[in-house]
């Protein structure tokens, strides 16, 4: 099959960027919107022009490389799919389609289609971590954790740290992204020891760095991992504990 | 004294005194049928003396230490942050080193690690199922095919138990009993449960858990972490590796890094194959580079398929996308019995199909061992017995399962698996079997390095898939997230202090130190020849060419007369690359192009050194099956000849500039003494 891919280009931050059109052929519709990309790529390489720049990974969904905007939805047509997940099945041969970077003011774009993440670590480093060196850990065994609560701290765990939450959020809010971290760690008995400090340093800091949750919703719709709103509503509670704990 | 003197005091303080060269106490190697190979020296492998299980214990109380008050004058390269990379970095952060870690991607989290499925092996023997150290020794020497190392397999084992108790505290959550306790499974080529995981995605679980214990570290200002930074050359200095030249890949700006020492957690390079199951920015540069400048490439034709990948069907498919192994345990892997049979599946009768591994294989059936299922569907294959529209695939019928167990239960099992093939594929495996084919997955070989994770390199240090010493010919399910966990958090911060310690107050090499202007110089070199080229073809298209001949040639099944003319075509190849190779841009921004163009410049000349090893080996052994050697379809080892780990040197004129690469083996013997030699069945 044949598509007419509109895609941006963005030689660096500051410049002003613009849309681009290419016709690539020789296309199937299991590919994803990825290898249309790789497929772009090598025609323009081969014909001496510069590639469409872009992130990807592991192209089976689970490292969070990937992530562009298809046709204005995050990452692509289907809710709960990463980019390289997204087929070209639901295009018709001869359609266009209009790829994008993930756009969000949390979020610059470093060129063409390539995001600048980084500020998902700043959350991290703010307290989305364990302070125990190697070593020293316990038992793992001597320390009971049931069997629904793992299962639990798993489903919070699994955030692919892609950015899709923020992406899709029309206030750029980072708060799925941070309840998730914080219900994965609060769920675990060494990680829960310091539960408090946690969620005060990393809840001030997604306000800081990324915009207020107004309960939109699109955050859930988009994110690849499944993450559910119980994720904001971690946030809220831990913050809510945190703040008791520091009055009493 | 001098920086060399020293080393040269210290190597001889450990370990066993050998000379290194050939004496009359080493039994003559092989001669190699290899146009232009020449033969080494056999190499110490500075296992101490004595019982293999008690030589880790041993080995730790010998090291030298660096004092606290000191860490932190001594500067630590680490490249890459997958599993051994972010564990080792953290873990020497903890202890007070000045380390600097590097990773091409925007986050550290997003290393390859993240993909493993599976689970990690751990010889904690909490049961009562038989499991012990010696067992977990046993398997993974005997699912090497004896060609490992037995005392790192020993030290792996050692160190497994506190690896789970680590990660777990960190935070990855893995699965429990309902009693609260950790649970485990069992993997294929063993008969007990140690596997511990969390669903299908403990790699990811491993991996986020360790990149946050490094960002701990970035927070408490140990590590300085350095994102879409690429490695391109290491600074050598009279011998010794001092560092590391780097590439900001936003700004393409060229910088040097001195270090005291360097670790390599750079990974594996199956995506040599271009199809493989690794992620499509993976590659062998660090490691070859580290190979130009002196570290031997131990077994480099040792490379893993794993059998249910999902085969190539189209073109642009950018890789093999890996199907749980969890999948043989209720799907049924047959083909046709006739050949070219092109009916659909469900048109094929019982009576006309053939269940090949159950034939085979009855006590293990559809789970026998990887690189022994990956062998028999390419012999299906390859007698036209292959299905799908390009006959390259077997089928993985689960209808006999749907019809015992029900839909439900099924899709509790592998809903997710089941939906991702749909997806990929668009075929419905609830309706029709699934197609499965060997794909390229985990290289066994890599740099090679003594028991102290050091490698023929002074100053350079390796952990993770980048080395080789515990997997022998095939590794086993679940041994390879340990192997990294193990030497990112233990092995490295043990051993590295010991090398360390003569170090104390030697400064580091500056910017105006000749062995730094080379090695920025080499980098700009090479950046500038695969401009200069101004061809017609980008890098990706000789890299799918190379994945082709790769497969073709030293694949999953090799022989001397497909290794002979996959060496001409890859020599070939490499040729019309540096003749033909198309690098829009420039240096001096976020290129893709020539970041891809640098790793497929890399695959081109490892190939080689791949295809010339593999050529080498006159025997068959684990994952390395030469069709001349075998015993009814059976690998057949040769231990009287080849008992030994084949270390490659590299020499070579640059790369772009005429002249050939010379291949030199070295050797280190391979001794048994706590696991005997025996032969593999699984019959």
């Amino acid at each position: 099959m044949k598509l007419r891919v509109e895609v941006w280009r963005q030689a660096d931050p500051t410049d002003r960027g613009h849309f681009e059109t290419h016709e690539v052929d020789g296309l199937e519709p299991h590919l994803s919107v990825l290898e249309m990309l790789d497929a772009l790529n090598e025609q323009l390489i081969d014909s001496g022009r510069e590639p469409v720049a872009f992130e990807s990974d592991c192209r089976e969904g689970i490292c969070g490389a990937c992530g562009v905007t298809v046709d204005g939805q995050v990452h692509g047509p289907e809710d709960n799919l990463p980019s390289c997940h997204q087929r070209l099945i639901n295009l018709d041969d001869g359609a266009s389609v209009r790829i994008e970077p993930l756009r969000s003011a949390g979020f610059p774009v470093v060129r063409d289609l390539i995001v600048d993440r980084s500020g998902l670590d700043d959350l991290i480093r703010a307290g989305g971590y364990v302070s125990i060196n190697a070593g020293t850990a316990p038992d793992a065994d001597s320390l009971p954790v049931g069997e629904q609560q793992a299962e639990k701290a798993l489903d919070f765990a699994a955030c692919i740290g892609c950015g899709a939450c923020v992406a899709a959020c029309p206030n750029g809010s980072a708060h799925l992204f941070t309840g998730a971290k914080l219900a994965h760690l609060s769920m675990l008995p060494m990680a829960s020891t310091e539960r408090q400090r946690r969620a005060h340093s990393m809840v001030r800091a997604a306000e800081e760095l990324f915009g207020p949750c107004s309960y939109y919703g699109e955050c859930a719709r988009a994110c690849p991992a499944e993450i559910n709103l119980n994720a904001i509503a971690a946030f809220n509670h831990e913050r809510m504990l945190a703040g008791l704990k520091r009055r009493l | 004294m001098r920086i060399t003197d020293k080393l040269k005091d210290q190597f001889g303080r450990i370990g066993r005194e050998s000379a290194p060269t050939q004496d009359s106490h080493t039994p003559k190697r092989p001669t190699s049928t290899v146009p232009g190979v020449r033969l080494g020296h056999d190499l110490n492998s500075k296992v101490p003396e004595g019982d293999p299980e008690t030589a880790w214990d041993r080995r730790r109380d010998e090291y030298r230490l660096v004092s606290p008050l000191n860490t932190k004058k001594m500067t630590i390269v680490v490249v890459g942050t997958g599993l051994a990379g972010a564990g080792a970095a953290a873990a020497l952060g903890e202890l007070g080193y000045d380390v600097h870690a590097f990773t091409y991607h925007d986050a550290a989290r997003r290393a390859h690690s993240v993909a493993a499925q599976g689970g990690i092996n751990s010889a904690r023997a909490r049961k009562v199922d038989g499991d012990s150290l010696h067992r977990f020794v046993k398997d993974t020497i005997k699912g090497g095919d004896f060609r490992a190392r037995e005392a790192d397999a020993f030290r792996l084992g050692i160190e497994s138990v506190r690896v789970i108790d680590h990660m777990d505290a960190i935070g990855a959550p893995f699965a429990r009993e309902y009693g609260g306790t950790l649970a485990t499974r069992s993997f294929g080529g063993v008969q007990v449960s140690r596997t511990y995981y969390t669903r299908g995605q403990t790699g990811q679980q491993l991996q986020v858990a360790g990149a946050q214990a490094l960002q701990r570290q970035v927070t408490r200002g140990t590590v300085k972490l350095h994102t879409r930074t690429e490695m391109l050359d290491l600074i050598v200095d009279q011998g010794v590796c001092r560092g590391v030249v780097v590439r900001d890949l936003v700004s393409g700006q060229v910088w040097a890094q001195p270090a005291h020492a360097v670790i390599l957690a750079t990974g594996g390079y199956g995506s040599v194959y271009f199809h493989s199951t690794l992620a499509v920015n993976c590659n062998a540069s660090a490691s070859w580079r580290a190979c130009r400048h002196g570290a031997y490439l131990a077994n480099p034709s040792f490379v893993q398929f794993h059998p249910t990948a999902l085969p190539i069907s189209s073109h642009w498919q950018s890789k093999s996308i890996l199907m749980s192994e969890s999948l043989r345990n209720d799907g049924r892997i047959w083909v046709p019995k006739k050949t070219g049979d092109t009916r659909p599946a469900a048109e094929i009768g019982e009576a006309e199909r053939d269940y090949y591994l159950e034939r085979k294989y009855p006590a293990f059936g559809n789970l026998a061992p990887r690189d022994i299922s990956s062998r028999a569907a390419k012999e299906q294959i390859d007698s036209g017995h292959g299905v799908g529209p390009l006959a390259n695939s077997v089928y993985l019928d689960f209808s006999d399962a749907l019809e015992a167990q029900g839909r439900e239960t099924i899709a509790q099992r592998y809903g997710n698996l089941f939906e991702m093939y749909k997806r990929a594929t668009g075929e419905d495996p609830y309706q029709v079997p699934m197609r499965i084919a060997p794909g390229a997955h985990f290289t066994m070989g890599g740099l090679w390095s003594d028991f102290n994770q050091m490698t023929s390199l002074p100053g350079l240090f390796v952990g993770g898939e980048v080395g080789w010493g515990y997997h022998g010919a095939n590794r086993l399910g679940a041994n390879s997230l340990l192997s990294a966990c193990v030497d990112g958090w233990f092995t490295l911060p043990f051993a590295l202090p010991d090398y360390l310690n003569p170090l104390l107050g030697q400064p580091l090499p500056t910017a105006s130190d000749s062995s730094v202007r080379e090695a920025v110089a080499r980098v700009e070199q090479r950046t500038a020849s695969l401009l200069a080229v101004g061809g017609k073809q980008a890098a990706s298209k000789f890299h799918r060419r190379l994945g082709e001949i790769m497969y073709r040639g030293c694949g999953v099944e090799r022989s001397r007369a497909s290794l002979l003319q996959a060496l001409a075509e890859v020599r070939e190849l490499r040729a019309e690359f540096w003749n033909d190779l198309s690098v829009p841009g420039s240096g001096a921004h976020l290129n893709q192009a020539l970041e891809r163009a640098g790793r497929v410049a890399d695959f081109l000349e490892l190939a080689e050194l791949m295809c010339t090893d593999a050529l080498d080996r006159e025997e068959s052994c684990g994952a390395h099956f030469r069709s001349e050697y075998q015993d009814d379809g059976e690998a057949e080892r040769n231990d009287q000849r080849w008992a030994f780990v084949s270390a490659w040197q590299v020499d070579g004129p640059p790369q772009g500039t005429p002249g050939d690469l010379v291949f030199t083996r070295h050797a280190e013997p391979l001794d048994f003494e706590a696991i005997p030699l025996a032969t593999r069945s699984y019959k």
